[in-house]
């Protein structure tokens, strides 16, 4: 057997970007190899593979890299590995909305949530604040994705937005405990939370997400220590 | 049944020319219609709330935002003629990949340029690195897209006609660091759907300098 349909994948434990791709691959049944990065002592395979951002996370089919950037490595698995789960709909127009609520959660949502993480005092009132509020525009917005308000997840189903709302706000408890605030607030915003629980719940997510002492512990060193784990990530 | 295609638009947005530029290429009939950003329209308001941006594509009174979503949607719809994505899914991946780069890097940093203030120094270098970054990609190809147009030339040759701006403000030497970037862009000029969509340069600098002046005024 050759470098026919290898598969690795350079991750790191704590990074939702790696956890994400890792169920995506889980997902759709795809053998894969799994290789832990050291943020402070990155490969030499790594910055090989993702010579412009120096990042994890990257997937290496048959030698060739695709680094996660904006949701790229989804896309390609998804096209790659064409099977009953599908992660973007084939109709243009909904896979417009997936991409664009999708973009709205990276790029928006994920972003100022990293703020909130990074900084005390002021600032990270001020992104907590924006975090609340954009919250509350993603929850309008799923109502057309959710008609009947009751998200309804298997590993069957499961999708590009769903996977992409996990690795931002699925380890919100988390958070929610380092950081002394609420985030997903099930009367506020009463969607958004049962739409984690139900992903959270999930078999496959459960084996794949790290005890959550780990995650706490992990949580709370990026912000006394590290602030720049989220540019390496 | 016709396709009913407006487009919201702003003559000097680089993003809406993307969008003009892949509508000329699939040979598409819309209707463009101007916004003020400082006084939006109840359209505009109504199709995009939640970023209030343009450009907007709305298709059969479907609206599509997001410049390069809007391209990955027409390129789609519109597959008869003119594809703008590699169908193979590495290099689609690749394709994405630098758009996204040229996304996240150009109008950014090209903002801190033009706007003048003490961060110029430090956004002419990162931006001459973007340039030779991106050159690399391109490489002896004659378009990023192979032997014709493709996403990635449909994402950066908007910004060229900001190449006039960047040199008087800050005398960037683009063409001095990146000769392929600049060959490439005349390159893309002989191509009817670019040249009928870019801006004049000259324009966009007279446009800048006003808009400089709003924002510092706000």
């Amino acid at each position: 057997m050759g470098e026919e349909n290898k598969v690795i994948l350079h991750g790191m434990w704590a990074s939702p970007f790696s956890k994400r791709v890792e169920l995506a691959l889980r997902l759709k049944g795809v053998p894969f190899e799994y290789k832990e990065e050291d943020l402070r002592n990155k490969s030499s395979q790594l910055l090989h593979y993702n010579p412009v951002y120096k990042k994890v996370t990257v997937l290496v089919h048959n030698g060739r890299p695709i680094a996660e950037s904006s949701l790229i490595i989804l896309e390609y698995i998804d096209e790659t590995w064409k099977n009953s789960l599908q992660l973007l709909p084939e109709d243009p127009y909904k896979r417009a909305k997936v991409r664009f609520w999708t973009s709205f959660i990276e790029q928006q949502l994920f972003q100022t949530m990293i703020t909130v993480i990074k900084t005390d005092g002021e600032a990270q009132e001020k992104a907590i604040k924006e975090v609340l509020e954009k919250l509350e525009m993603l929850e309008e917005g799923m109502k057309e994705f959710f008609p009947d308000r009751n998200p309804s997840i298997d590993s069957e189903n499961l999708g590009l937005l769903d996977l992409v709302f996990f690795s931002s706000f699925g380890l919100h408890k988390v958070r929610e405990e380092v950081l002394g605030i609420q985030i997903i607030d099930p009367e506020k915003t009463p969607l958004l939370f049962s739409w984690v629980k139900a992903i959270n719940q999930l078999p496959l997510v459960k084996e794949l997400t790290p005890p959550h002492d780990k995650l706490v512990a992990f949580l709370k060193f990026i912000r006394e220590c590290s602030q720049v784990f989220f540019n390496l990530v | 049944m016709e396709d009913e295609v407006v487009l919201l638009d702003l003559w000097a947005s680089p993003f809406a020319i993307r969008v003009k530029i892949a509508l000329e290429e699939k040979g598409i009939k819309y209707e463009c219609k101007q916004e003020d950003l400082f006084n939006k329209s109840h359209l505009l308001l109504e199709m995009n709330p939640i970023h209030k941006k343009i450009p907007v594509l709305i298709h059969n009174g479907k609206p599509i935002s997001e410049s390069l979503i809007i391209v990955q949607y027409i390129d789609q719809v519109w597959n008869h003629k003119s594809p703008l994505l590699p169908s193979d899914p590495y290099q689609r991946s690749q394709a994405l990949f630098w758009a996204d780069y040229i996304d996240k890097k150009i109008y950014g940093i090209g903002r801190r340029i033009w706007m003048g203030k003490e961060d110029q120094e430090e956004a002419k270098e990162e931006l001459i690195q973007t340039f030779k970054t991106i050159e690399r990609e391109l490489g002896d190809k004659l378009y990023f897209g192979g032997e014709s147009i493709g996403y990635v030339d449909v994402a950066l040759v908007p910004f060229t006609s900001w190449f006039y701006t960047y040199e008087t403000c800050a005398n960037c030497g683009i063409e001095a660091a990146c000769p392929k970037l600049i060959a490439w862009a005349k390159r893309c000029k002989e191509n009817e759907s670019v040249s009928k969509a870019l801006t004049d340069p000259l324009e966009i600098y007279g446009y800048l300098l006003q808009l400089k002046k709003r924002l510092e005024l706000q």
